[in-house]
């Protein structure tokens, strides 16, 4: 997966999780959770779903690596660059 | 017969609105996740039944926490919260909001409805001293760190001298918080109260079209949908462990269930219990809730409007002070609530009916043979229409059909001792127990009402089941957020 597919798959797990969110002005520099509403149950759910989708285990002291997109993407690259995109919608 | 037991990630004892939610999210995540229910109907304390061919709700008299999409800061509240961590949409519940409700005490009604608004400009006519305090009150609910134990929490009453110098607005604004969710007589700790006023007073009541089926229909659709098994009549006996820690569970019927964690929304006390002699010796006096109610639902030719009676739901004292306690007597008469379920804005026509909740003493109504047991739920039903005239139509010409319930049914349905709705007055917010691997949801955590049950069934299972399993995430997690 590239850069940008990862991005694709963060956002698509945050899309199923929050449905209701407009993601299409989303910053991928800014903090997700100063854009859109999201707890840290929400933030769990996204560890999950990288979990359940692609095999990806983020150990819990890493959870603060996926504030932003781009941080999403850095700390994913060398995890899932051998996997491919699952798209929900 | 030697078959071996079968395994699971997690099992959950009991299939009310906090086991299910907390099922959801296991199975949501491919754990191997079953619900053990001892009854046949799956909802817990807020249940549905049919009798004469009418289908019924027990507890659930309105959903609090409704906050309608769109306002500001609705996403941060429990009600959406909670909704996209069960992955359901708002508009699958189907809610209707209230019409308006009302405290009323002998001389003085202070009107309410979602939102602070009518409240505010209620208590500035009539407590106009109260007005600042009241403001003040306000702010301090809304400054109130969301996460307190509930434990070192200070009592509600001895906080609200703070604002409040009249205890009869104090009686009145804690009646209904204290009828809609304290384990604790004539008080709540703080941390609750700011809960309950948050979800009663700041958001508000909303009805589901259908009532509470509606919810659990939901609810364990999406369990069954995401692959988590639920197993009816299915009473647990014992809950099995070695070295102090657990790892499975012997059912009534003399199978064993293996897991990696058991979570149970049986109770504390009723938990501990099932875990065998040694821990059932941690049992304190004082740990087992005492209050309970009767409720009863009556079937109306006329609807209630018709008859001159408006709100939604009515809290009601007619003594000079509030006294929220178990009675001597079978039942308290002097204080309640009654609710109007038509009183919602509802697309569907349904048959009038208006429901009655009183205080109750458990041992009194268990201490009856069934003859006198069935007598006195009859003339508690006469007695107690009669005792609110003051504050709703006399209903009982209108009646066509009618139901009373118990603190003896509720303690046979739910499990919970003494028929304690809202459980032990000691709460313990993380879900531990002395031990591993066995932790609590439901009503014995903390969180109230149904959104609050939902929300511990979702909080344990993500801090215990799904986040490694050390609590840990919690304080990582929030350290993502400012």
């Amino acid at each position: 997966m590239t850069r940008d597919e990862i991005i694709a798959a963060v956002r698509d797990i945050i899309h199923t999780i929050a449905p209701d969110e407009d993601l299409s002005n989303l910053n991928s520099q800014e903090r997700l959770r100063d854009q859109i509403e999201l707890d840290s149950m929400d933030f769990l759910d996204i560890v999950m779903e990288l979990r359940k989708r692609y095999g990806v285990h983020v150990p819990e002291e890493d959870y603060k690596e996926l504030s932003t997109l781009d941080g999403c993407a850095d700390y994913l690259a060398p995890h899932m660059a051998d996997k491919e995109l699952k798209l929900s919608v | 017969m030697t078959a071996s037991p079968e395994r699971f990630d997690t099992l959950i004892i009991g299939a009310g609105m906090s086991g299910l939610a907390a099922g959801i999210r296991l199975a949501l995540f491919d754990q191997r996740v079953a619900i053990v229910e001892k009854h046949s109907l799956w909802g817990g304390l807020n249940s549905f039944y049919k009798l004469g061919g009418r289908r019924l709700d027990v507890g659930l008299h309105a959903l609090t926490n409704f906050m309608a999409p769109g306002t500001p800061g609705a996403k941060a509240r429990p009600l959406a919260r909670i909704l996209r961590q069960l992955r359901i949409p708002f508009a699958d519940l189907a809610l209707g909001e209230q019409h308006g409700s009302e405290v009323a005490f002998p001389g003085v009604r202070l009107r309410f409805s979602n939102g602070l608004a009518l409240l505010t400009e209620e208590i500035a006519t009539h407590f106009p001293a109260e007005r600042d305090g009241f403001a003040r009150l306000v702010a301090a609910v809304t400054d109130y760190p969301p996460v307190e134990a509930e434990e070192r929490s200070p009592s509600a009453r001895v906080v609200l001298r703070e604002y409040l110098r009249d205890p009869l607005l104090v009686d009145m604004l804690l009646l209904p918080l204290l009828y809609y969710g304290s384990p604790t007589p004539n008080d709540v700790a703080w941390s609750s109260f700011v809960v309950l006023f948050k979800s009663l007073y700041e958001e508000g009541f909303a009805r589901p079209e259908g009532g509470v089926r509606r919810i659990l229909e939901l609810l364990r659709g999406r369990y069954l949908e995401a692959g988590g098994e639920l197993r009816m009549r299915c009473g647990v006996e014992q809950v099995l462990s070695r070295d102090g820690r657990a790892y499975g569970l012997r059912l009534e019927d003399g199978r064993e269930l293996r897991a990696d964690r058991i979570l149970s929304s049986a109770g504390r006390v009723e938990t501990l219990r099932m875990a065998g002699p040694e821990q059932a010796a941690q049992i304190q006096p004082g740990d087992i809730g005492q209050l309970s109610f009767v409720e009863s639902i009556s079937i109306l030719d006329t609807p209630p409007a018709d008859l001159g009676h408006a709100a939604t739901i009515t809290f009601f004292n007619d003594a000079e002070r509030l006294v929220y306690a178990r009675p001597d007597e079978p039942v308290d008469y002097r204080s309640g609530v009654i609710c109007c379920p038509g009183h919602y804005a509802a697309e569907e026509p349904h048959e009038p009916a208006l429901r009655l909740t009183l205080l109750a003493n458990h041992a009194r109504w268990s201490a009856l043979e069934d003859a006198d047991y069935y007598a006195l739920k009859e003339r508690v039903w006469d007695l107690g229409h009669a005792a609110i005239t003051r504050y709703a139509p006399d209903v009982r010409p209108h009646t066509i059909f009618k139901d009373v319930f118990t603190p003896r049914t509720i303690e046979h349905f739910t499990g919970h001792l003494n028929g304690a709705v809202y459980g032990s007055p000691r709460k313990r917010s993380d879900g531990r127990t002395p031990l591993e691997g066995l932790f609590l949801c439901g009503t014995d955590q903390g969180y109230l009402g149904i959104i609050g049950a939902m929300l511990s069934g979702v909080a344990m299972a993500n801090r215990h089941a799904l986040a490694g399993g050390s609590g840990k995430a919690d304080t990582v997690l929030s350290g993502v957020q400012p």
